[in-house]
């Protein structure tokens, strides 16, 4: 029985099988990125175990189809398996052994990154100093008391996941409990205007709340986009606050709680560094009479304190910054209306991949091993190929 | 007499090419010199005959402009080159706009704009109509439509044949009337009078335009309107982006190029001050630096190549060969003291390989090879053999010579869009078909090589409809290194997945209609295509993980399911599912084949299909168009691969040796 399923798992048979549907799985994981965008296909067609493709328009699942992990665990298993059964080295397929070694490693360092990487986007303006990165996509509601002028301001952060409606959150550190009336994945805000909106109450009748009103919106798929929640919470407890409302686009609001200020804040999720950076001046250049970009680039000013470091750096497309343990990447650029003050606008993207170096030394590993095997083929091919003489007709 | 066949027939082939390449065009005619000249245009230095070249045949699908369409060829209709076409628009519009150069196809769009049918004798051809012919009502329905189109269309999908047509006329319009206002706005009658007139008024409108601006009581208002007048006209012709005709007065390597009314205009107020003060979007400027600009309104002298061009223009408008010619030779001259000889040189370079058309040469010395290759399996006359090899040989020369210049003129590796895939995939795939014919001689690497090269071209002729094929690339797409090694090789990757996939094909086409096929074509067929996978596996392997490191320098992310990563990953999936399947016995020589033959629309897909997409990174929006080609392309393939699976007894090349009933062929008849 056993050794039905080692040969089962150990055949080429399989492989063959697990490469059709990877080819099934990756097309039709490229359709869906049209209807569903980039991140929520990649969820559902690659970091998952079973996926299935439903036709734009219809409300069935048409084609099942096994998801990335599923896939992928299959083939790590098939060729483990089929090393320790079926295959017997031998130095002319020392190339095959590489190749497949490379491949292991690519498959686990996919899946490591798919669980360690992380990304997140520093954005400032010229003359910012940041030593932290924002989120893409996930909100935390923080409850902010600034501790004076040296100290650290003390925060509580709440993720927005936790803000459903109805859910009552509680913190030692806070004097407040927040209570979720109203909860939107993604809304805007917008100025309450008293004739057009005169049905509707203001969002929440403390704060800014009462001269806003929250239009919800359905959630954004595309690439270039992101989703802005907004809710609406009751500060309970001790200290009744009554009802306030909060949303990404808003600034912070301040409550005051027995002398003491503590400022509400539903901003994206921040990741602090142990160094800073300071964005001194952005440059963007276009081909000339063209709205092509030819160049962004950001001189930024480095400064890590535990190591005394301090440098400036030029990060720009294709030339990135590393430095502990993350890598920054030029990704956005732009320039503030110049009643803003006109200064240039700099996003940057903000990666930590601990596993990053797999797939440099499984690529290696697959190209060397391909190269060997076909250099091995080709030389065999020459050696043996009978001088073959032009057709001539019987 | 048969043994020099081959040498003879390339020959002369050779001669031909030869010929084109050693003429330099109109060496000694101005207006050669004029095609010469260089200008800034979609972001890079290109020469005038370039730039009408590529206007041309943006709006007519030709780069040459025949004046009287509707006589055919034996009737000599009056063909101009792109270049006196551009010539003409510029500097004597009225002329230019009674020519039928805008091509419409689309039978309602010529309805909506009530077109002429074909009429020969009327000079109608039914295809062709002239600025003219749209009259006013007909440009306002075209812009409005288009205009409509845009706002309500966005996702370029939704749009039909329709709508694409009315852009695609929409665009050639806007593109005309770019180039009309080039040298100077459409309506000038002699631009160097006019340029007198404006600089005359300049001194006493600035002083007026000064005290209006200090606010310190009354100013000469008819100073300033009359110095206004022509400058609102120039800054509405810059506000049109025509072309940079102006070279930087700095020279040498600055590549601050200018509009013509740019220049006009730096001679008074400065278009930067006119911007901020006429509320241009993202052209304000700060308080100081508006005050510097009025302080220098005025102070600037005129740059002196708009009275370079404003010779030129005139003279030709004036029908004054000899003071063209001299202008043309004056102005030469004139870049030439800016120690501009650089751009003159490189400008003069583009020219030559315009007019020489490598690519269309090399195209139709593989249809000819092609047709040589296919006579070799009917007679088996090896004359016929060699001489299709000699013609690949030569074509392959060209089309290396012609991808070499192309990379000389970009400074660029190869492959810098779809255009230049197209050329380099046919290119990777003769290479590899001249190869496999050195090893077998049977005439079927030369098959292979022959109609990939050729089909290559005819796609890349497609793709360069849109335009200029030489665009600048974005900045992300600005490194040399990547785009020489992952570019390159993944692209190669699908030059050999093309040359298994026709091999397939050939051996079902061969097999089954022909009796031209023995088992042991089949056999060594079937090893080709063996080896090419092999090949392609390395290559779509490494080209595929090369992109994945670029994206990891570029964006920290070594795979981003990106549509263009996963069309690769694709085809190396495939490669391997077919090499497995070979090494476990699961497909035997038919079957290869026919996994062979689906590689091709894996390969498209890849190449073409996820560009249309419109998601990612590589899109470059829906082109429908290419949809329905590639959509054909994917029929076709079907089809063979059914034929493929037709019960080889069936097949005309194996019926006899699965059929011992039938009479055992003799002589000549049977292979």
């Amino acid at each position: 029985m056993l050794s039905k399923v080692l040969q089962f798992l150990s055949s080429l048979r399989l492989t063959v099988v697990l490469l059709g549907l990877g080819v099934a799985v990756v097309f039709f994981g490229t359709l869906g990125q049209t209807s569903d965008g980039l991140y929520v296909a990649q969820e559902r067609y690659f970091r998952s175990w079973f996926a299935y493709w439903t036709p734009h328009g219809s409300a069935f699942p048409v084609v099942p189809l096994p998801g990335g992990y599923l896939l992928g665990t299959l083939l790590v298993v098939n060729l483990i398996v089929a090393h320790f059964t079926r295959f017997q080295w031998t130095w002319a397929k020392s190339g095959i052994f590489l190749t497949h070694i490379g491949i292991i490693l690519l498959l686990l360092g996919q899946l490591a990154t798919d669980m360690l990487a992380r990304e997140s986007i520093m954005s400032f303006r010229e003359g910012d100093t940041r030593n932290y990165s924002e989120s893409s996509m996930d909100f935390e509601l923080a409850v902010l008391r600034s501790a004076g002028s040296n100290d650290l301001d003390q925060v509580v952060a709440i993720p927005a996941s936790r803000l459903a409606v109805g859910s009552e959150i509680r913190h030692e550190l806070l004097p407040f409990a927040v209570r979720v009336k109203e909860s939107y994945e993604n809304a805007r805000v917008r100025q309450r205007a008293p004739v057009m909106d005169s049905n509707r109450p203001p969002a929440a009748p403390n704060g800014i709340g009462a001269r806003i009103v929250i239009d919800p919106l359905p959630p954004s798929r595309a690439m270039d986009s992101r989703n802005v929640p907004a809710a609406v919470v009751d500060l309970t407890g001790p200290a009744n606050l009554g009802t306030w409302a909060i949303s990404g686009e808003l600034k912070p609001q301040t409550v005051t709680v027995e002398g003491q200020e503590w400022r509400l804040e539903y901003r994206p999720v921040r990741e602090y560094k142990p160094f800073a950076l300071t964005l001194l001046k952005t440059t963007h250049e276009t081909y000339p009479g063209t709205d092509i970009p030819k160049n962004f680039q950001s001189r930024v000013r480095l400064r890590h304190p535990s190591t005394g470091e301090d440098r400036e750096v030029d990060i720009y497309m294709n030339s990135p910054l590393r430095h502990g343990g993350y890598t920054f990447f030029q990704y956005q650029m732009g320039k503030e209306q110049l009643a803003d003050g006109g200064r240039g606008t700099s996003a940057l993207q903000v990666v930590r991949n601990p596993s990053w170096i797999t797939p440099y030394v499984g690529c290696i590993l697959v190209g060397v091993g391909l190269l060997v095997q076909f250099l091995i083929h080709l030389t065999k091919f020459i050696a043996r190929r009978k001088p073959v003489g032009p057709l001539k007709p019987a | 007499m048969k043994q020099r066949l081959p040498l003879v027939i390339t020959g002369i082939f050779a001669l031909w090419i030869l010929g084109a390449l050693v003429r330099r065009p109109d060496r000694d005619d101005a207006l050669g010199a004029f095609g010469r000249l260089p200008v800034v245009f979609n972001g890079r230095l290109q020469p005038i005959d370039s730039l009408a070249r590529n206007s041309l045949t943006r709006i007519r699908e030709k780069d040459t402009a025949n004046l009287e369409p509707a006589k055919s060829w034996h009737e000599r209709p009056r063909i101009i080159t792109a270049t006196e076409w551009l010539l003409t628009v510029m500097t004597r519009p009225e002329v230019a706009d009674g020519w039928k150069v805008f091509r419409v196809d689309h039978p309602e769009l010529k309805a909506l704009l009530k077109l002429p049918e074909p009429n020969p004798p009327a000079g109608e051809d039914g295809k062709h109509y002239s600025w003219n012919q749209f009259g006013e009502t007909g440009l306002k329905q075209i812009e409005d439509n288009a205009r409509n189109i845009q706002e309500n269309k966005k996702d370029s999908s939704q749009r039909n044949a329709f709508d694409n047509a009315i852009l695609g006329l929409y665009e050639a319009m806007t593109l005309y009337l770019r180039l009309k206002n080039t040298v100077h706005p459409q309506d000038t009658v002699r631009f160097a009078d006019e340029i007198a007139a404006y600089r005359k008024t300049i001194p006493a409108g600035v002083e007026a335009f000064r005290q209006r601006m200090s606010g310190a009581g009354a100013f000469d208002t008819n100073a300033l309107t009359e110095l206004f007048g022509p400058a609102e006209r120039y800054f509405v012709t810059l506000r049109g982006e025509p072309p940079l005709l102006i070279p930087p007065a700095a020279g040498g390597d600055s590549f601050e190029w200018q509009r013509v009314p740019e220049a006009l205009l730096d001679a008074s107020f400065g278009a930067p001050l006119l911007k901020h003060l006429m509320r241009i979007p993202k052209a304000e400027l700060p308080a100081e630096a508006v005050t510097e600009a009025i302080r220098a309104a005025g102070t600037r002298p005129l740059h002196p190549a708009v009275g370079h061009w404003a010779a030129m223009a005139d003279a030709f408008r004036g029908e004054d060969t000899g003071g063209f010619n001299a202008a043309v030779a004056a102005y030469r001259g004139y870049l030439e003291s800016l120690r501009l000889g650089d751009a003159l040189a490189k400008a003069g370079r583009e020219q030559r390989y315009n007019a020489f058309a490598p690519f269309s040469k090399a195209a139709a010395l593989y249809l000819v090879a092609f047709l040589f290759g296919c006579g070799f399996w009917f007679n088996f006359a090896e004359w016929t053999r060699k001489t299709s090899l000699n013609l690949v040989r030569l074509a392959f020369v060209v089309h290396t010579l012609g991808l070499l210049v192309r990379m000389w003129l970009e400074g660029r590796p190869p492959v810098t869009n779809l255009y230049s895939s197209a050329i380099f995939i046919g290119w990777g795939a003769v290479g590899l078909g001249w190869i496999l014919e050195s090893f077998w001689k049977n005439a079927i690497g030369l098959a292979v090589a022959t109609v990939i090269g050729f089909s290559t071209q005819i796609v890349a002729h497609n793709l360069a409809l849109g335009g200029d094929t030489m665009v600048m690339l974005q900045a992300v797409l600005d490194t040399n290194f990547w785009l020489a090694t992952h570019v390159v090789i993944v692209t190669l990757g699908y030059s050999a997945t093309y040359v298994a996939g026709f091999l397939a094909i050939l051996y079902v086409v061969l097999g089954l209609f022909t009796k031209v096929m023995t088992a042991d074509m089949g056999r060594s067929l079937s090893r080709m295509v063996y080896g090419i996978l092999c090949f392609a596996t390395l290559f779509s392997f490494v080209g595929t993980v090369l992109g994945g490191i670029w994206a990891d320098q570029s964006w920290g992310r070594f795979w981003g399911w990106d549509p263009k990563e996963n069309g690769a990953l694709i085809i190396v999936l495939w490669n391997a599912l077919i090499l497995h399947a070979r090494w476990g016995g699961m497909v035997r020589e038919r079957g290869i084949m026919n996994l062979a033959i689906f590689g091709n629309i894996v390969t498209s897909w890849s190449w073409f299909g996820t560009n249309l997409l419109g998601v990612g990174l590589h899109s470059y929006g829906f082109m429908s168009g290419a949809f329905t080609a590639l959509m054909a392309f994917v029929a076709s393939q079907c089809v063979l691969i059914a034929l493929g699976l037709v019960p080889q007894a069936k097949w005309r090349s194996f019926a006899r040796a699965t059929s011992p009933a039938a009479p055992k062929a003799s002589g000549a008849g049977a292979v």
